[in-house]
């Protein structure tokens, strides 16, 4: 079956590519790959304001739902500052295989022609700002392994911090030219970028800080899911820009993988959901949200460089394996990951990496001048190898680097509340406000 | 003058409070809690965590009314609140020492 699928894959590519003009190949902008682009940063920014602060919020007691959002406004501001100062040209600038360059500071030299060789078609200061929604909603869903505990001023450091040690050169190493995009690792929107690296600092910050007063014990149920489901909807629907945006430029491919991303969040959703109706009897909104979220997550790394059948079957693998390690798992080594940053993000962000490597269709990733990267599938065996290369490396520095970033939070201000705090309410003890009766 | 209290299911707050107006108690104070008695509470899971959630959402209503209407009440609201089902929920009553009206200064019955 999928060696027909592959071959209708080509023909259908085949032809896009004879109807399109000559691409990539011309460094000019291009107002229609502009325009997309633009709407794809309006939409990954959406998907942190204020998508993760509702999905977040909702699933957090009462006391502590505008802490909560909070850690989503405050993540935008710091990270996208210091993005402008520094973060866009240590992971974008630069022929170092490990370190970036220092060139495009303050985005100085970022003039109204200037053209990055990521997306030649489109302004730098366009790509700029859209790789800087990708740093902004990283960081922002660190904060949910460690909810209704850590402090604000230890989240805004870690945060800037985190951005400096483990994100940017993340990104630089993988989209930015560095050792790992030479080594031939495919990571279309940020499977290990930002979907690995948010679950591994989430579980190392979760593990670190430790488990919520009561947990086990007291009743955590979330306040009001519905603001999850709502948030859920805009992460959903963001994620066509994240993904689909990750073209960095109008097309079929941009297409491709919009579809890949939707089936696959279709799928999560109804394998999780699945799982629950078995295993629990009912299926819950929580459980279609968090699988819709699992597919989506695992699809981003494959999304530009599949079929749209592969999207669904990913999101299936996703629904399952994200399901069981957002509940069994958890509970048998006994962490508070409090909203299931590595259980969705991180254990799903591995999966999809590692099956990037086995479904990556080349038809879907050629242009007028490269042939494709093939997968497993299509016999590339290597390609698996530098997925399981990026996973390792990116697993490793991010522990690392979020160890030292903890660390240092710790010593400067304190990572938790005090217990008081805890009990209180961190929106009354942090912020002063209430969210009324 | 009595304080008659009831809790009973909030579906049922209307029943009786219709009921109430109909024997002439024009006024009345309601408010939303939560309780048990022989009623079991429910299961929540969210994504594998379980809680046993004891309590169950009731409504109690409060009316003062004067001491020969008590048992006329609470055969009211008994009659409005009843479905014969576990849950069903309590009246209790009490007396009352004072009671005034506050925009004339009335007092006694007269503040009912």
């Amino acid at each position: 079956m999928h060696k027909s699928l592959a071959r209708a894959g080509l023909a259908t590519a085949a032809a896009v590519m004879s109807a399109a003009p000559a691409m990539a190949a011309d460094a000019k902008i291009d107002p229609a790959d502009t325009a997309f682009m633009i709407a794809a940063t309006t939409l990954v920014l959406l998907m942190t304001l204020p998508g993760l602060a509702l999905f977040y919020c909702g699933m957090v007691r009462r006391k502590n739902v505008l802490a909560t959002m909070a850690q989503s406004v405050a993540a935008t501001a710091v990270v996208s500052l210091l993005w402008f100062a520094f973060g866009y040209s240590f992971a974008f600038r630069g022929d170092g295989a490990v370190f970036g360059g220092l060139d495009r500071l303050f985005l100085s030299g970022i003039g109204i022609d200037s053209i990055s060789p990521f997306a030649n078609t489109i302004p730098e200061m366009l790509f700029m700002a859209y790789q800087m929604t990708f740093a902004v909603i990283t960081c922002a869903l660190v904060g949910g392994a460690v909810a209704d505990r850590m402090k604000f001023s230890a989240f805004a450091l870690f945060c800037a911090l985190w951005l400096l040690l483990v994100y940017v050169p993340s990104a630089h190493w993988v989209w930015g030219g560095g050792f790992l995009a030479r080594l031939g690792l495919i990571d279309f929107a940020g499977g290990t970028v930002v979907h690995i690296n948010a679950g591994v600092a989430g579980l190392t910050a979760a593990l670190i800080v430790g488990v919520r007063q009561g947990y086990g014990r007291e009743n955590l149920a979330p306040s009001d899911l519905s603001l999850a489901v709502i948030g859920a909807g805009m992460l959903w629907v963001g994620w066509f820009g994240f993904n689909g945006g990750s073209a960095l430029g109008v097309g079929s491919r941009a297409v491709f993988a919009i579809v890949a991303t939707h089936l696959s969040a279709c799928a999560g959703a109804t394998v999780w959901s699945g799982f629950e109706w078995v295993k629990r009897g009912k299926p819950s909104v929580l459980g279609l949200i968090s699988g819709a979220v699992a597919g989506l997550g695992a699809i981003t790394p494959a999304s530009g460089y599949v079929l749209p059948w592969h999207g669904a079957l990913i999101g299936a693998l996703a629904g399952a394996v994200c399901y069981f390690a957002s509940t069994s798992l958890k509970s048998k080594i006994g962490y508070d990951d409090s909203l299931d940053v590595f259980g969705v993000h991180g254990v799903g962000g591995v999966l999809g990496t590692l099956l990037a490597g086995v479904f990556a269709t080349a038809a879907i990733s050629a242009s007028a001048t490269t042939p494709g990267v093939a997968g497993l599938l299509e016999g590339n065996v290597a390609q698996l190898g530098a997925q399981a290369i990026g996973v390792v490396v990116t697993v490793v520095w991010c522990i690392v680097g979020t160890w030292v970033a903890l660390r240092i939070v710790d010593a400067v201000v304190g990572l938790r509340v005090s217990p008081e705090q805890e009990r209180e309410g961190l929106d009354v003890a942090l912020h002063g406000e209430a969210m009324g009766l | 003058m009595k304080l008659i209290t009831a809790i009973v299911k909030p579906y049922k707050l209307d029943d009786v409070r219709a009921s109430l107006d109909r024997l002439g108690v024009h006024g009345m104070t309601v408010t939303e809690v939560k309780g048990y008695g022989r009623q079991k509470g429910h299961t929540e899971i969210y994504r594998g965590a379980e809680y046993e959630v004891n309590f169950v959402p009731k409504t109690r209503v409060e009316v003062v009314v004067a001491d020969r209407m008590a048992d006329e009440v609470v055969a009211a609201i008994r009659a409005a609140a009843v479905t014969g089902k576990i849950g069903d929920g309590k009246i209790f009553v009490s007396s009352i020492e004072a009671a005034y009206r506050i925009r004339t200064g009335e007092s006694g019955e007269d503040a009912l």
